[in-house]
């Protein structure tokens, strides 16, 4: 697919560009966060229960005088690290063993969906709540508890495609050539099966970062990372006198996953460009 | 500043709180003088202003709820609070600490402070009809309590022998002098239960546990799991005429919204402990229906420190735990953290318990002094400003202690320490902390009222005991600490134990074996209809066989 056509796809969708704007924008805080706010987010740099506006807190301070956005601009860093890490290794597991399960087919196939359906059993919220409590949390506990919930349903889909792939005449024809299994998988189907995937990658990456901020609501979160979850978990208690503690890092998981949704949307309008024509 | 006792007067409760340490050692003198009837005289002033009326029950929360109010069993804080109306103890304290008659009429202690006589109310019965007489005591102290309950237990085996003189009386006789026996008779910490129920029986099992029988002015009625415990009057209370009330229901309320909501509708008339939120205190102690007060929690006094695994390097050096102290400011974590709640504490006993010495080294906040006392021990910043890492393992008590944690790790941080916040849960706490693996964690402890019942235990090397939550964790050990701890503790003569205990709060406050942060105060919200309740130094866990209610 070109280059052009595929932004031609993709413009189309008006909410994808907005999505990808207030997406980069998200990006930018994250990356300039130590510009923007130089020091620790955790630093008491003003007096507590400053509202927005007030002199050195744009959008006020929290309990003990902390600086709310600052703590956001942070906080952007974590929940990014965390919504891209934990897609990342929930990809690695979940396409690894559906590849395997799709190609091969019969016992492997049944094995591996007999283990992936193990998974979907169990609530992922109430796996992932677990799991943190049981390893302590810390961003590697917390990156692995995701990716661990999240992997099947990429698991389920990537079986799927590989199912259907594997019955190609193109692939027929690299197993006539000799070619071994790795290289089928990975240079002949994976490539083909990649779309479907990226989008709900990008739709995961949103959940993830939900995720983390429910555990980290819920005290579970690593005590050493500002997060918005952590911002509003320990505001919450504070919501009748203080509204803007709870309400700004509410707002950034909003825009966030929003906006992650938006961008996913479109990359789905144009990696099916069929589907986005039909529609549109 | 809304401390108020219902009933008496402004000006003798100042009194009563100025004179707090220097009344001590008066108090124990008085006791060994048997003074029945002060209770009488402390709450005078009510009386003459208003005439109690009889009538109406009042209503409270327990939160969380009690395993059971067998409270000779169990001695958690909702326990005590419900089944503190159920049964009794033999005293009960006054704020300055000092005996007041419960089921004792009157005692006495001999002069060389090894035998302690008391003598009982007659007509008492318990809630079955039965009887109770001394052999009921003698049962309580000498068998059931030892076998049940860990603080009696250390309490009582000083005893050579506990004898019933007659029906009314009872004899303690210690192997060797013991001053603070007089403060072991509190309702939790000696509740008096039933020989005939229990005398020959697995105490654990006995099917008497599920219908507590006690002595006290309100009974059982109505137990419903989940929802409220309906406790009523007593009408064979050996007091003529109390308890004035026909009885208390305590509201089972598992969410904290909910519980400052059933205070602020008047659904509740009294909150107690932990019933709020520290954060929730300020909003409602502007409600014009009811009173806010921290008084009442004298006997358990608690006080909260940073506890210190001196196992660990440069831990175990006193100045490092001096730049500790030095680094951080009390005020900020009382008026911010606590909302205001608490007192700023300058060493090992809480300003309310006896033989209290506010004349120790104290550290007011100062970030150069910090510094310079890490600067003599050779750690010096590194690039990043950091001289030294540590753990710190927050108490995982909720919120506040969670805030906490997170405001050490900056004041820490600006004098270089570096702090790695560790988070567990309460198992997990308990755990690591009674077997030293911890480097710095946050942590309280009650006072009992007298420095050898809940302050020795803390630094007492013979206390380190791995394994063992609430010891010496720390491994700190001064010889001439124990020594003091142990001479003061045998020791009949006040001023004598109050010169032993100033020296070694001076020498503790000097080592530093942990880092004092706060005197813990709860608060207790009580409708201004609610009279005469909350009046000692155990507050809410008291009979309330006088509390009334105004029309």
């Amino acid at each position: 697919m070109m280059k052009s056509d595929f932004w031609r796809a993709f413009a189309r969708n008006k909410g994808a560009v907005l999505g990808l704007v207030i997406l980069i924008a998200i990006v930018a805080l994250a990356a300039f966060a130590s510009f923007l706010f130089p020091g620790d987010p955790w630093e008491m740099a003003t007096a507590p229960f400053q509202p927005p506006l007030s002199e050195d807190a744009l959008l006020g301070s929290d309990m003990l005088g902390r600086d709310i956005a600052s703590g956001i601009a942070h906080g952007a860093r974590v929940s990014l690290l965390i919504g891209l890490t934990s897609t990342a290794a929930a990809l690695a597991i979940g396409v690894t063993l559906g590849a395997l399960a799709g190609f091969h087919g019969g016992r492997i196939d049944d094995a591996i969906m007999r283990f992936t359906e193990l998974f979907q059993t169990i609530p992922n919220f109430v796996l992932a709540v677990v799991l943190v409590a049981i390893f302590t949390p810390s961003l590697t506990t917390i990156v692995a508890a995701i990716a661990i919930v999240s992997w099947p349903p990429l698991a389920r889909l990537a079986r799927a495609e590989f199912l259907s792939l594997r019955t190609r005449e193109f692939v027929q024809a690299a197993i006539t050539t000799g070619q071994s299994n790795t290289t089928i998988i990975l240079r002949q189907i994976l490539p083909n099966s990649l779309s479907p995937i990226i989008v709900s990658a990008s739709l995961m990456v949103a959940t993830a970062i939900l995720l983390e901020s429910s555990l980290s609501f819920l005290g579970l979160g690593d005590p050493n990372a500002m997060s918005w979850g952590y911002m509003i978990g320990a505001a919450r208690t504070v919501i009748r006198q203080a509204w803007w503690m709870s309400v700004f890092p509410g707002l950034a998981i909003v825009l966030t996953v929003l906006a992650l949704n938006l961008v996913g949307e479109g990359l789905n309008d144009a990696l099916n460009p069929k589907l986005a024509r039909s529609r549109g | 500043m809304t401390r108020r006792l219902s009933g008496i007067p402004a000006s003798v409760q100042r009194g009563f709180r100025r004179g707090v340490h220097r009344a001590a050692a008066a108090g124990l003198l008085a006791a060994s003088l048997a003074i029945p009837g002060t209770a009488a005289l402390v709450a005078a002033p009510a009386m003459a202003q208003e005439t109690p009326v009889r009538g109406g029950v009042l209503n409270s929360i327990v939160q969380p709820e009690p395993p059971t109010l067998m409270l000779g069993l169990n001695q958690q804080g909702p326990t005590q609070t419900v089944a503190g109306k159920i049964y009794q103890g033999l005293l009960t304290y006054d704020r300055k600490l000092n005996p007041l008659p419960s089921l004792a009429e009157s005692w006495t202690v001999s002069p060389d402070g090894l035998t302690y006589t008391f003598k009982l109310y007659q007509n008492v019965k318990w809630h079955d009809g039965q009887p109770f007489t001394a052999k009921d005591v003698v049962f309580s102290t000498s068998k059931f309590l030892m076998e049940v309950h860990p603080r009696a237990r250390a309490v009582f085996s000083r005893c050579e022998s506990i004898t019933a003189l007659d029906d009314h009386t009872v004899e303690f006789k210690l192997k060797e002098p013991f001053p603070a026996f007089i403060q072991a008779f509190e309702v939790s910490s000696a509740p008096i239960v039933p020989a005939h129920l229990y005398e020959g029986t697995d105490y654990r099992a006995n099917p008497a546990n599920n219908t507590p029988i006690g002595t006290g002015p309100f009974k059982l009625k109505e137990w419903v799991k989940g929802s409220y415990i309906q406790l009523v009057r007593n009408e064979d209370y050996y007091k003529k005429d109390l308890p004035y009330l026909d009885g208390i229901t305590f509201r089972v309320i598992p969410d904290a919204a909910s519980r400052s909501l059933a205070l602020e509708s008047g659904q509740v008339q009294q909150t107690q402990y932990s019933d709020l939120e520290p954060f929730e205190v300020p909003r409602m102690k502007t409600l014009p229906n009811v009173t806010m007060t921290t008084d009442g929690y004298e006997f358990v006094a608690p006080l909260s420190w940073l506890e210190i695994n001196h196992r660990v390097k440069p831990l175990d050096d006193k100045r490092f735990r001096k730049a500790i102290a030095y680094a951080i400011d009390r005020k900020f974590i009382r008026d911010k953290i606590w909302f205001g709640l608490g007192r700023v504490p300058t060493g090992p006993i809480n300003s309310v318990v006896k033989f209290y010495d506010p004349k120790v080294t104290t550290y007011e906040p100062n970030i150069d002094k910090a510094k310079a006392l890490l600067d003599e021990m050779g750690l010096k910043p590194d690039g990043k400003g950091v001289r030294a890492t540590v753990k710190l393992m927050p108490m995982p008590y909720g919120e506040t202690w969670t805030r906490l944690g997170e405001y050490l790790k900056q004041a820490l941080g600006k004098v270089g320490i570096s702090v790695v916040l560790e988070s567990t849960d309460a198992a997990g706490w308990a755990q690591r902390v009674a077997n030293w693996d911890y480097e710095i964690t946050t942590n309280f402890l009650y006072q009992y009222g007298d420095p050898a019942l809940g302050v020795a235990r803390t630094y007492i090397s013979s206390n380190i005991r791995k394994g063992v939550l609430f010891t010496n964790t720390m491994g700190y050990s001064n010889p001439k600490v124990d020594e003091l701890f142990a001479q003061a503790s045998q020791e009949n003569d006040p001023a004598k134990r109050q010169e032993e205990y100033s020296e070694v709060q001076r020498i503790l406050s000097d080592d530093l074996p942990v880092v004092w942060l706060l005197e813990m105060e709860f608060p207790t919200f009580l409708d201004k209809r609610v009279k005469n309740a909350n009046k000692t130094a155990i507050g809410v866990n008291d009979t309330y066989e006088d509390v009334w209610l105004s029309k």
